[in-house]
């Protein structure tokens, strides 16, 4: 019961927090459906062959911006808020007090999950009102366990990279010259009709990033007949998720890098 | 004897080749104020970050309200209070906010209105942590420390970068917390800080306590008074009283004595027709005491 009481004071406070700084709150909501705009805008009118099937633009891009959505709300914003607050002597200070330091992980990751499902929600809701995207019927069990596996991990993979990151300077460059190159050859940014060679399919398919759009995509496919579930892609989402755990464990630390 | 609240033994802390603290004991009552002083890189952060639990010691025991504060157990930290020399607070959050999260991790906190009626925040208890000036942020991170009223509160440099009514302010604030019954452990490189405040001193210098006792102590331990005064240039100065130049310009002489010397200072001055200007008999101030435990001066004292 303790226990319970006292994550959800931290998410109270976090969130309070997060809505009392309009223009963070404002571009951090306003993120995914801007990409999902201009992309739409720029590749959205043609139709993709993707050899098994030909969907529209748009449809592409539903799943494409919701693996965007959360790799930004949980690797991103949680490796930068770790560093951030890690510089600052947020943690410190956590630490010198009685709050768990496990009551304090969770309130972070459960912001950041809370936000990543409004801000898929949104971006579902806009595909569906502005672009005629069809919301996923009986693959969404599929899709929901796409979102669990993918938070955990990135999640994880996001205190990971924080642990790697020197000092809060250092925490943007690292952070997006971590995620930027991979969000671009894992069939995110870029659709997979665009001529991509397929050594970089390979390669991308060493990272999380590119399993987690491909099982997205099969989620929202409009021609799928089955559950939609990817248990390849998610197994290696997951054994990424594990490594980046074994690594925040190890290497991550609540004081000021000297 | 009173109930030890701190009891350390032996404490040594070894950063590669540098021992930053060389074996230091030290014993803190209930109720007291102690300041730890010393000049900056002395040891005085390490030593506190350890009995804090922030830090890991290479020798030595210690005990903080009966425990070992390297175990990090939740039942010590329920009981002390930390204010640390940097603290990040958020800063879209109310005073009164704030408070009362870390209120809530406490299991018997002070009530929110006496918190900040001892830091003195009550008007801006509605006001957004990023408006505060630094003097009412450090006064917050006080209030933090309180929150779960310890009866322990760690102070790092409390009053650095204030500006004198500040820190007057901040010292009533330090003293109202004797007047709740804390202990407090007091680190600070200012000397009439530790004067003003404190009810034993440790002075600390290259990793070791080189002395330790009131206040009035310190100083009392020392010669009783100090004579200063200016003299023209090449002019010869008598034997005997142990004159020696000063800063700025000044001669100055210790003493046992001070009826005694200076009636034969005085005696030769006029003897001689030497005007001595500037004269003065003073009592060792306790900053004369510390320069000279941390070696003649050379230690960098801000004051």
């Amino acid at each position: 019961m303790k226990a319970v009481r006292l994550v959800l004071l931290q998410i109270k406070y976090q969130e309070r927090a997060f809505r009392r700084n309009p223009a963070a709150a404002f571009f951090t909501i306003a993120f995914p459906l801007i990409f999902l705009v201009i992309l739409n805008v720029i590749f959205g009118g043609n139709d993709l062959d993707l050899g098994d099937r030909v969907i529209s633009g748009a449809t592409f891009y539903i799943p494409a911006i919701a693996a965007l959505t959360i790799v930004n709300s949980c690797y991103t914003s949680i490796a930068m808020s770790w560093v951030f607050d890690r510089d600052g002597g947020v943690l410190k200070r956590v630490r010198g007090s009685p709050l768990p330091p496990w009551a304090f992980l969770f309130g972070r990751i459960a912001h950041a999950v809370i936000l990543m499902l409004a801000l898929l929600v949104l971006v579902v809701l806009f595909g569906w009102l502005f672009y005629d995207v069809d919301v996923p019927g009986q693959t969404m069990p599929a899709v929901l366990v796409t979102l669990a596996v993918g938070a955990f991990s990135f999640c994880a993979l996001g205190f990971a990279i924080a642990s790697m990151v020197p000092n809060a300077d250092a925490a943007p460059a690292v952070v997006n010259a971590s995620i930027l190159p991979l969000l671009f050859i894992s069939d995110v940014f870029i659709p997979p009709d665009a001529g991509t060679p397929a050594w970089v399919e390979h390669l991308s398919s060493v990272f999380p990033v590119r399993h987690l759009s491909e099982a997205l995509q099969t989620g929202f496919n409009p021609f799928e007949t089955g559950a939609g579930f990817e248990p390849v892609h998610l197994a290696v989402i997951a054994a990424w998720g594990v490594a980046g755990l074994l690594v925040t464990l190890r290497f991550s630390s609540w004081e000021p890098r000297v | 004897m009173a109930e030890a609240v701190i009891e350390v033994r032996g404490l040594r802390k070894r950063y590669g080749e540098l021992e930053a603290v060389r074996g230091i004991d030290l014993r803190i009552e209930r109720g007291e104020v102690f300041a730890l002083l010393g000049p900056n890189g002395a040891g005085k952060t390490t030593t506190v970050e350890i009995l804090e639990g922030h830090r890991s010691r290479t020798a030595g025991e210690v005990s903080v309200l009966g425990f070992d504060p390297g175990r990090n157990e939740v039942a010590l930290k329920e009981r002390m209070g930390i204010v640390l020399q940097h603290t990040g607070l958020e800063p879209y959050l109310t005073v009164s906010e704030t408070v009362d999260m870390f209120r809530g991790f406490y299991p018997r906190p002070l009530p929110l209105d006496e918190v900040l009626e001892v830091v003195g925040l009550e008007e801006q208890r509605d006001q957004r942590v990023r408006r505060l000036s630094g003097g009412q942020q450090r006064r917050l991170d006080v209030a933090v420390g309180l929150a779960g009223d310890p009866e322990l509160l760690f102070l790092d440099e409390p009053t650095t970068g204030f500006d004198p009514t500040a820190r007057r302010g901040a010292w009533a604030m330090i003293r109202s917390l004797r007047e709740l019954g804390k202990t407090v452990l007091l680190t600070t490189h200012y000397l009439d800080e530790a004067q003003a405040l404190a009810d034993r001193v440790a002075i600390m210098v290259r990793g070791e306590i080189v002395a330790e006792d009131t206040p009035a102590g310190l100083v009392a331990a020392d010669a009783d008074a100090v004579i200063r005064f200016r003299a023209p240039q090449g002019t010869a100065l008598p034997d005997g009283l142990g004159l020696r130049e000063a800063d700025e310009g000044l001669i100055e002489a210790r003493t046992a004595d001070p009826t005694r010397d200076l009636n034969a200072l005085t005696s030769w001055a006029l003897a001689e027709g030497v005007e001595l200007e500037d004269l003065t008999v003073s009592r060792l101030s306790l900053e004369d005491v510390f320069l000279r435990l941390t070696d003649e001066g050379d230690g960098e004292v801000a004051s």
